[in-house]
């Protein structure tokens, strides 16, 4: 009995505030589809950053003919300094914070540099003799690439220590920087979201207000007062996140599945059950958003 | 069963207190006629029982509860024991005269067998049966308040609070309404009207408060519209002289 009445109250308000229940619709439908994107946005970048940092190597370059950097004066290293190196990789005080490590020659690494820029103008112009001789070596823990650094970069032949990470962050933070303003979006779009859902509600509840004058008079509770708007409220946004939960499936699917793996499909992505986990988030955050603004938005009226 | 106790009330923004230190006291059962002139606090009171207000000082006890004290979650709940009826009637216009009734139930959470049974009870005692499929328009202006008043007993209230019931109609409806009050009021309803209509406070001869300015200047049991006997008055008011005034039919 009271809920049927409850219901039919939030059916006659839905109803008679159509278009702006259908602004509520739209604006949460955005707004969530960017929260939901900015999530999987940053699963991505989780995703990316542990697949390749644990393929990120410390690079131990040494002097060639051509570099005047670091301790070089134009003149390669010798077999002794290369020597001097691998001994203190395999000296007590480095070797428990390496995983692995290897040689690559010139010869090598203008193999590699050959294969990575094929039909690149640049390959035709490269020769041995340009290339540095290096030691690539994998860390046991990633981020502790400066102690190599401290170690090495001091000895003589040596011309510098990369940790390729940090040519990695660099990426990263582009792809961070794109996923916060994202986020900043969805921020600003569920404030617009909130303040929508309670001017409809306050409209509604003005458009009811003689309904309401009545129900005090006579002592509904306030709770009874209030439910029917805050279900209003809810129902409309539960619209709008089912859209955009349906929206960033959608986009997984097709766009990020279908078309990005297909062109690279050397890069691990986001998956429809990264997806999936998402549409929960949405849909709670859609609902609390609309309970909180709706319940706001009408305790005005529940003033004694 | 109502109880002022020095009982001030300033409305924000305005110097003048709306109600000036007033003390009353309607036992159960009581027919209380409040006269005045317009913005003489009548209303003001009405409200304060209600607690749609809270008085700026003073003590209001309404059966039996200290006004002051009760929580605003509990005020719902209180109201309950309280009908009002106005002189605008204040139906809802899309809904029949039964769901109008029906509909302080359903909000109260009755249940739907109840329902059946007392709103039909309750247009038989003001007189509309066979109206409760009709719409608020399709009614007369005495029709409606009698629909306004169905809605305000049907939950047996023991007060009944009505600003100036008979305001909108005229003299023979109103008399009608009268004669409805008193029968609610005989079945043991106290019964609070505000009203102008000078011509029923005469003929029912029942207790009559008069306000003027905010100040309760006349208390007298059996009086009429205007006083007949010598007031009881609080010493620093200045009465003005007795019979008809502006304002006044």
């Amino acid at each position: 009995m009271r809920l049927a009445l409850v219901l039919g109250e939030v059916g006659q308000g839905l109803r008679r505030n159509l278009s702006m229940v259908v602004s509520v619709v739209l604006v949460t439908f955005i707004s969530l589809t960017f929260v939901g994107t900015a999530i999987l946005l940053q699963a991505q970048i989780n995703q990316m950053k542990s697949y390749w940092y644990d393929r990120a190597q410390v690079a131990v370059y040494f002097c060639t003919d051509f570099s005047g950097v670091g301790g070089c004066d134009q003149t390669a290293a010798t077999p002794e300094q290369v020597a001097a190196v691998e001994a203190q990789l395999e000296s007590e005080t480095l070797a428990p914070f390496i995983d692995a490590y290897y040689f690559e020659d010139r010869e090598q690494a203008f193999e590699n540099f050959q294969a990575q820029f094929e039909g690149n103008a640049i390959a035709s112009l490269v020769t041995p003799e340009l290339m540095t001789e290096a030691y690539w070596v994998n860390l046991v823990d990633p981020t502790q690439s400066q102690i190599l650094a401290d170690a090495l970069s001091g000895l003589a032949g040596v011309e510098s220590v990369v940790d390729q990470r940090s040519y990695l962050d660099q990426i990263f933070n582009i792809l961070n920087a794109s996923s916060f303003t994202a986020i900043g979006i969805a921020a600003l779009m569920l404030v617009a979201a909130a303040l929508l859902i309670a001017t409809t509600i306050r409209l509604s509840a003005f458009s009811r207000r003689r309904e309401l004058g009545i129900m005090r008079l006579v002592g509904a509770s306030n709770r009874f007062i209030q439910t029917p708007f805050v279900i209003e409220g809810v129902v409309a946004a539960l619209i709008g996140s089912v859209l955009a939960a349906g929206a960033v499936v959608a986009i997984v699917q097709f766009f990020v599945q279908g078309y990005l793996s297909e062109t690279l499909p050397q890069t691990s992505f986001v998956g429809l059950d990264d997806a999936l986990l998402v549409v929960p988030v949405l849909l709670g955050v859609g609902a609390l958003l609309a309970a909180v603004s709706a319940n706001v938005a009408i305790t005005r009226y529940l003033r004694v | 069963m109502i109880r002022f106790d020095e009982v001030t009330k300033v409305y924000r923004g305005t110097a003048k207190p709306a109600l000036n230190s007033v003390s009353l006291e309607v036992l159960s059962g009581e027919f209380v006629f409040m006269v005045g002139a317009s913005g003489s606090g009548k209303s003001s009171m009405l409200r304060l029982v209600l607690k749609e207000d809270r008085p700026s000082s003073g003590a209001i006890h309404v059966l039996g509860q200290d006004l002051n004290r009760i929580s605003s979650r509990k005020v719902p709940y209180f109201r309950r024991n309280l009908g009002v009826v106005f002189q605008d009637f204040r139906l809802l216009p899309n809904k029949t005269v039964f769901a109008n009734v029906a509909f302080t139930l359903q909000v109260i959470g009755k249940s739907k067998g109840f329902i059946h049974e007392a709103v039909p009870d309750v247009l038989a005692m003001v007189g509309l049966e066979g109206k409760a499929e009709r719409f608020p328009h399709e009614l007369s202006g005495g029709e409606q308040q009698r629909v306004a008043i169905a809605r305000a007993v049907v939950n047996k209230p023991s007060i009944l609070l009505a600003d100036e019931p008979t305001g909108n109609l005229d003299p023979t409806t109103s008399m009608g309404i009268m004669t409805l009050l008193e029968r609610i009021n005989a079945n043991g309803t106290t019964v609070i009207m505000a009203t102008h209509d000078a011509g029923i406070v005469d003929r029912l001869q029942r207790r009559v408060v008069e306000l003027v300015g905010g100040r309760v200047v006349r208390d007298e049991r059996g009086g009429g519209y205007v006083t007949q006997a010598m007031p009881q008055v609080q010493p620093d008011i200045v009465i003005p002289a007795a019979g008809p005034r502006e304002g006044l039919r």
